[in-house]
């Protein structure tokens, strides 16, 4: 009897001091959900003004989603005034941004990981790129028109243009090149040099090789940006209002290729953009909506095509 | 003091080591390393023998401010692999390495293997065809990869990217292969694998191995080179170092006193 007592109270005891632990797993677990609820409430505020907006672009401009808009010069006429001279424009001075940027970037970026010495004046090199990225768009602008249009005499130009936004994203892609280099295992480097190669055997057949994702994804990223990019564009003097097309590239005689088209005029979709902004008729307004919709699911189709290659390609790549 | 009938492969002398921080990692290191013999270095963390092992193929060269004093000569040649002359990749290309952990390239099995001759501007396919299925069946890997040449090297087991790190190494024929600790990362089996190819390698390559597994040197070696603390404690054939070292440091350490 007295037994059965003693184990009652001990089990009376165990269950309140089980009660206890289970009360204040119940009071952490509270503040979990306070943190996850302010959490939610940050991601959305972003997330829901740029839904919002996106939403109602679409709105105000969803009479224009027709082919005649992507396929139409500018016009006097809102109803007729169209797209084309404007995202064949874009698509032309991305190739140049591209094909500018992605070499010298790439290359600048391997030397900087991989060749350059490791003192006092790499760092500073490397505090300067990282600030390069920082430095507002129409101060490349500015630099552009003085060095490319007026220096160069490269003229108001699609080559101009591309230049200029192939140097905005220089260091975008400088500092991805290096952290995808980064990326790359001591162990891996050390396997290749250890069968003899050199230096630039080790860079080409392995770095480059392995950091393709990480580069990639910063250079379309970068692409991502600069084709909203507006002001550096407006500041080398692009022109607002083109009813006529840029020479072909490609052509039906031999060579096949034509590069007047880099000399050429154009205008771009921020711009068309903001010049139908300015109109005061708010038929143009319409237009402007819609072409911003449209600048909005590029650099969305870009950055997620950015992320399914960095997903595709680290598919193989374990470490 | 050991064996004087078996030709000499290389040979450290008063080799000492700076690493760049300052700090004196090997200290007046001498011996022999004999032609197609297993040479074991034991010894217990951080006593220099992977220090030593990477002067073998001038790995510490990859990083800036190290320094080596001494020599290590390779015969018969009587080349210092150590001189300021002589470039690393030559001593690379002589000398191939395994590491401790399996490091193939992301890259197929096939390529894995080819990739030391590629660096040699082997162009002829048929060339480095043979080559590379001689130097997976020298690492007992042939059989189990024959078929998926072209699969990616990740895909095979830690034991067997080891072996295949193996082939790698054996498919340029080095002078020498260095062993870094080759199977601290494995499974007990793949282990026994990778002891058992060692034991067939020996007699057809000079073999440099560090450990720190005392079983593994005594099954494997032929030679054994207890190092303490940046130095070369006593250096000797295997069975002679397991039963009747010279050195009290020695005996300490075979018997598990200390380490």
């Amino acid at each position: 009897m007295q037994a059965q007592d003693t184990q009652n109270k001990q089990s009376a005891s165990v269950l309140a001091d089980l009660d206890a632990v289970r009360a204040m797993i119940r009071r952490h677990k509270f503040n979990d959900l306070v943190f996850a609820g302010i959490g939610l409430i940050a991601l959305m505020i972003g997330l829901l003004t740029l839904l919002t907006l996106f939403i109602d672009l679409v709105m105000d401009g969803y009479p224009r989603f027709n082919v005649q808009f992507f396929s139409d010069f500018p016009s006097r006429r809102a109803g007729s005034a169209g797209l084309l001279s404007a995202w064949v424009g874009s698509v032309l001075v991305m190739a140049v941004t591209f094909l500018s940027a992605v070499p010298v970037g790439v290359a600048a970026g391997l030397y900087l990981e991989e060749y350059a010495p490791k003192n006092w004046f790499s760092d500073l090199i490397e505090i300067n790129v990282s600030n390069l990225a920082g430095v507002p768009s129409i101060i490349y602008g500015l630099l552009a028109l003085g060095l490319f249009v007026y220096g160069l005499d490269l003229g108001q130009s699609i080559l101009t243009a591309g230049l200029t936004l192939g140097l905005l994203i220089l260091p975008t892609v400088i500092v991805s090149t290096r952290e995808a280099i980064r990326g790359i295992p001591v162990a891996i480097r050390e396997a290749a040099y250890a069968v003899g190669a050199t230096k630039w055997q080790v860079v080409s057949d392995h770095v480059v090789k392995y950091s393709q994702g990480g580069i990639l994804t910063g250079v379309i990223i970068g692409m991502s940006r600069a084709i909203g990019e507006t002001a550096p564009i407006i500041t080398i003097g692009a022109l607002t209002f083109i009813a006529f097309l840029p020479p072909s590239p490609v052509t039906d005689v031999a060579p096949f290729l034509n590069f007047e088209w880099l000399s050429s005029g154009f205008t771009v979709l921020p711009i068309q953009m903001f010049n139908w902004l300015s109109r005061p008729d708010h038929a143009f307004h319409i237009n402007a909506a819609a072409t911003g919709a449209i600048i909005i699911l590029v650099t969305l189709l870009m950055n997620g095509t950015a992320i399914y290659l960095r997903y595709k390609i680290r598919k193989n790549i374990k470490w | 003091m050991v064996n004087t009938s078996t030709p000499i492969k290389a040979e450290s002398k008063n080799l000492n080591f700076y690493y760049s921080n300052g700090h004196l990692a090997l200290k007046n290191v001498s011996m022999p390393i004999y032609e197609n013999k297993i040479t074991a270095l034991i010894g217990p963390s951080g006593c220099g023998k992977s220090t030593f092992l990477r002067c073998f193929n001038r790995m510490h060269d990859l990083y800036p401010g190290n320094k080596y004093d001494g020599q290590i000569v390779m015969h018969p040649d009587n080349t210092n692999i150590l001189a300021d002359g002589v470039d690393p990749i030559e001593v690379r290309m002589r000398i191939s390495m395994v590491f401790q952990k399996p490091n193939p390239f992301p890259k197929t099995i096939f390529e894995n293997v080819a990739y030391g001759l590629r660096v040699r501007d082997e162009k002829n396919h048929r060339v480095v065809a043979d080559k590379v299925e001689e130097a997976l069946k020298g690492a007992s890997l042939w059989n189990e990869v024959k078929d998926r040449l072209n699969d990616l090297a990740f895909n095979l087991s830690g034991g067997q990217q080891q072996r295949l790190c193996i082939a790698r190494a054996l498919a340029t024929d080095p002078e020498i292969m260095l062993f870094d600790e080759p199977t601290s990362a494995l499974d007990p089996i793949a282990t026994a694998n990778i002891e058992e190819l060692m034991n067939e390698l020996r007699g057809k390559l000079t073999i440099l191995v560090v450990t720190h597994n005392m079983q593994q040197a005594a099954r494997i070696s032929d030679y054994t080179a207890y190092m303490y603390l940046g130095e070369m404690m006593e250096y000797g054939d295997t069975d002679t170092i397991f039963t009747r070292p010279v050195r009290k440091e020695t005996e300490d350490y075979i018997t598990g006193k200390f380490g």
